[in-house]
């Protein structure tokens, strides 16, 4: 049986279930995956930048596959904005910190003053907190983009269904 | 160990030749797309499973760890490869890419 190119693409349905359980299966690992590159950002490659960018990019895949409201129940509009400034002001907050305690900007070793552990150990665990932070902001900023940048700044739809009528308004 | 490792690299290198093939000489983006995406999973499948396997030469945990890391990229790849190259084929469909047909239908 042979159908023209048109009735395949009337047939194609708006859900592909083929895509949306790939991403299921694959989601969590790439989170997981993000969560290793972050933790380990102080002995091997990798950081709070790039640990963000690949926790973002787990919730970007999410959205292009399933939408973009279903990525905002996933994740509202309200918690992005939080934690994207959370994680800036643990970034700052800590550098900032460190300089009231009498040290440089983001020298750890003035942290001693809180909790007593030796200074060389704070250089550590401090990088972490501030990886932790910068992850936190990059990941909510990349998800944030793509939401802006895929809507064309409504958050409505985005790409994953965008008809003739949308783009004649966003026109 | 090492003739396993040859077979399987050779094998993969002969796949990727014939997806390069593939890529070149099919006459239109669906086609060239399934020589792409079939053969270059397949060969990366092989080639790395070579690669892993060459890594357990001497037996210790570390190199277990790592080989065992090469594995789970291998299996998100051949899991990930086949789902792009529908989501591409299905959205050249939406858009209107013609597929290439041997006898030319009337146009509409």
């Amino acid at each position: 049986m042979r159908i023209s190119v048109q009735e395949a693409r009337d047939r194609i349905p708006h859900h592909d279930i083929i895509l949306e359980t790939t991403v299921r299966l694959m989601v969590p690992f790439i989170q997981l995956y993000g969560l290793y590159v972050i933790v380990h950002g102080h002995y091997s490659p990798g950081g709070g930048f790039q640990g963000g960018v690949i926790l973002g990019a787990s919730v970007i895949l999410f959205a292009l596959a399933f939408g973009l409201p279903a990525s905002q129940e996933y994740l509202s509009e309200g918690t992005n904005i939080l934690m994207a400034n959370a994680g800036a002001l643990i970034f700052t907050g800590i550098a900032v910190l460190c300089a009231l305690l009498g040290g440089m900007f983001l020298d750890y070793s003035a942290l001693v003053k809180i909790l007593p552990i030796d200074p060389i150990s704070w250089r550590s665990h401090g990088i972490f907190l501030v990886e932790v932070g910068v992850g936190m902001g990059v990941m909510m900023i990349m998800i944030s983009i793509y939401w802006d940048m895929a809507s064309a700044g409504h958050l409505d739809e985005g790409l994953h269904m965008a008809s003739a009528s949308q783009t004649d308004k966003v026109l | 160990m090492n003739w396993v490792v040859t077979v399987l690299l050779v094998l993969g290198v002969f796949f990727f030749a014939i997806g390069t093939i593939g890529i070149l000489r099919l006459p239109d983006f669906y086609s060239r797309l399934h020589a792409a995406g079939k053969c270059d999973t397949l060969a990366m499948t092989l080639t790395v499973s070579a690669v892993a396997l060459y890594n357990i030469h001497g037996l210790s945990f570390g190199n277990i760890l790592v080989s065992w890391k090469v594995f789970a990229i291998v299996f998100f790849i051949s899991m990930a490869s086949p789902t792009a190259t529908h989501a591409i084929t299905k959205a050249a469909l939406v858009v209107g890419v013609e597929p290439w047909l041997k006898k030319r239908g009337p146009r509409k």
